[in-house]
């Protein structure tokens, strides 16, 4: 198994893709704070880049790559290895290769010129965005047989994630904004992995502005321990059930 | 016929010609100087009702035992000096002090410690005192079992210089205080204001320090004050501010700094107030400025770092900005006059809704605010059109 994953990050960090993708990410990261001498901005162009461009590329990416290697898949059942070696083998891979070139691109440069806590906070969060988007194109993958609809899939699925469904909370919070929808905000924003990241990047950048009318809940719900404690909780759920999930679909499928 | 005025020192404390410091103000005369050297005097309330002048030698500590009022000034031309005055009783009818001043005037208050008082300061109907670097300092944990550190009630003429004040309801409190300067104070971690401020025309307050106060400063129903080169920080918390301005009229600020507030600044019912030259750094707003404020001048400030530069609660706009920079500001100057070409408008959109729907915090800085600021900042329908600057400039002053 452990060749097998071996393998599979060596083809991935072969691939001129993720280097190109490396490539990008360093130069957004360095131009942006070496143009930039106000860090609190800089951050705020980064955030914009970790919560859209690195889970778009993260589950394409992984998407394509698992529709690429169908066949060496299917090869690799035909041998005497176990089915959920072979998948954890393939999210080992893809998460790590596509961590690795996060790491590479954001990650020194966020430590380099950011506070050590704030840079942390915002690597953690790409971190697990890349994971997840790993595993939710993996599950897409296993989900439809026909490339164009998965990839389509996992596109509709980021678009929902990313951009949608902020847009769909704030139409519910004008419709709803003379009930006490606190709860349910907190709650309906707790789902997304996206707002979750977001928002413990806010905790660091706006740490003033929150702890204003909303500081109670933030505090409460966000900004203490067990807040930072339950959005990790939260984010590893986004990891662990779409990869288990596919996981058992493939251990049935018939390839 | 000449008249001969001598004066003579007596002298306080272990093997000296009196062991209290009653029995020594009994025996003085107006013009005595009296020495009080170190050791604990706990003689229940200590009145001075003598123009005599008081000096500590060693920090002599004069206790009251968390029953008396320690010390009360009711004399004119008072000097106290040097001395740890601690452990005032607490009255919730009568306002005890660890040194209190019942009308009088010229009065220096020096170089004292006041430790655990109820009110550590207080000074009623004074006029003409000096009240120069003590260090004052309280444990208060509620804001109903503490008083202030320096209390000033109906007075004239005051100096308040170089003092340190901890852990008091509020720091400093002037109320129908005039003419009256404070200045090079710090004044950190009270429980409610740094400076709390009514009725208290032509007073200036300079190059104070005001850190973590609960709710931070504010200044109240009143004309004509100044306030240069403060520094405001750390203010944080729902209804906590920078500055809080009710109902002023006539003020300067100028040259102050700001740094991590919730709101630095607060405007309410404030009119004709020149804010120029100051810094606002990382505040969660910078300017909350209601709309039931009128010719203000608002000019030549920075605006660093804040998630919301200004907010105000209104379409209503009555106040002049100019030749500030923003660091939000996204012009060009292609006439090279170190002015942005196009005039900037500070009001955030999202900080209007935030401002009716506070759980909308929630969704800042997502895409879809995003969107929505930056629609609203090219065709401005929700904010007022004309809340801008109109010379904005392209680098910050340095201040």
């Amino acid at each position: 198994m452990k060749g097998i994953t071996t393998f599979i990050i060596k083809d991935i960090l072969k691939n001129r893709i993720v280097i190109l993708y490396t490539l990008i990410l360093c130069g957004f990261s360095w131009s942006i704070f070496s143009l930039e001498d106000n860090v609190s901005k800089g951050i705020l162009s980064l955030l914009n880049i970790i919560l859209l461009i690195v889970p778009l590329v993260s589950v394409i990416f992984a998407n394509i790559y698992m529709y690429n290697s169908t066949e060496f898949i299917e090869l690799l059942v035909s041998q005497p290895v176990k089915r959920s070696s072979i998948w954890y083998a393939m999210f080992t891979g893809l998460a790590v290769a596509l961590n690795a070139a996060f790491l590479i691109g954001i990650g020194i440069p966020v430590l380099l010129f950011i506070h050590p806590l704030t840079a942390l906070v915002v690597i953690l969060a790409g971190v697990l965005l890349t994971t997840i988007f790993v595993s939710v194109a993996m599950l897409c993958f296993i989900l439809m047989r026909d490339k164009a609809k998965g990839i389509g899939l996992s596109i509709m699925l980021w678009l929902f994630l990313s951009l949608m469904y902020d847009g769909l909370v704030l139409f519910f919070m004008f419709q709803f904004a003379d009930y006490p929808i606190e709860k349910i905000m907190v709650l309906l924003t707790a789902i997304n992995p996206v707002d979750l990241a977001r928002i413990q990047v806010l905790l660091q950048i706006d740490v003033a502005a929150l702890m204003g009318y909303t500081g109670a809940i933030f505090k409460k719900l966000f900004g203490t321990q067990t807040g930072y404690f339950t959005s990790f909780i939260f984010m590893l759920v986004w990891i662990v059930v779409p990869y288990f999930f596919s996981l058992r679909l493939f251990k049935n499928k018939d390839l | 016929m000449p008249t001969v005025v001598i004066s003579k020192n007596i002298h306080v404390g272990p093997g000296k010609e009196h062991r209290s410091i009653r029995a020594a103000l009994l025996s003085a005369k107006d013009g005595d100087t009296i020495f009080v050297y170190h050791s604990l005097y706990k003689e229940g309330n200590i009145i001075i009702n003598k123009k005599i002048t008081m000096i500590g030698v060693d920090y002599p500590v004069i206790d009251g035992d968390k029953k008396f009022e320690v010390v009360s000034i009711k004399s004119d031309n008072v000097i106290f000096r040097g001395f740890q005055v601690q452990n005032s009783g607490y009255g919730s009818l009568n306002d005890l002090g660890g040194i209190k001043v019942y009308d009088a005037g010229n009065i220096i208050i020096e170089n004292n410690i006041l430790e655990n008082n109820f009110f550590s300061i207080y000074i009623n109907f004074g006029k003409n005192i000096l009240i120069k670097n003590n260090k004052i300092r309280a444990y208060g944990i509620e804001e109903q079992q503490i008083g202030n550190g320096i209390h000033c009630w109906k007075s004239d003429s005051l100096q308040i210089i170089g003092n340190h004040i901890q852990g008091h309801r509020d720091g400093i409190y002037f109320e129908f205080v005039t003419h009256s300067i404070i200045w090079r104070n710090v004044s950190r971690f009270n429980i409610r204001y740094g400076l709390h401020f009514m009725f208290s025309n032509d007073d200036a307050y300079i190059n104070n320090v005001f850190d973590g106060n609960g709710a931070g400063v504010a200044v109240m129903y009143t004309k004509k004050v100044t306030m240069y080169n403060n520094t405001f920080k750390n203010s944080t918390g729902d209804a906590s501010y920078g500055i809080l301005l009710k109902e002023i009229s006539d003020a300067e600020i100028v040259g102050n700094r700001f740094l991590s507030n919730t709101s630095a600044l607060f405007l309410e019912g404030a009119n004709r107030i020149m804010i120029k030259k100051n810094v606002f750094l990382n505040n969660g707003w910078g300017l909350k400025i209601q709309a039931n404020c009128m010719e203000n001048v608002i000019s030549q400030n920075n605006f660093i770092g804040n998630t919301f530069d200004v907010s105000t609660n209104g379409s209503l706009v009555l106040n002049k900005f100019d030749k500030n920079y923003w660091d939000k500001y996204e012009g060009y100057d292609l006439d090279k006059d170190m002015y942005g070409d196009i005039p900037f408008h500070p009001l955030n959109v999202y900080s209007f809704i935030i401002e009716n729907n506070p759980i909308a915090m929630l969704l800042f800085r997502s895409f879809m605010v995003t969107l929505l600021e930056k629609t609203e900042k090219l065709i401005p329908s929700i904010t007022p059109e004309d809340f801008r600057d109109d010379h904005p400039l392209l680098k910050a002053y340095s201040l």
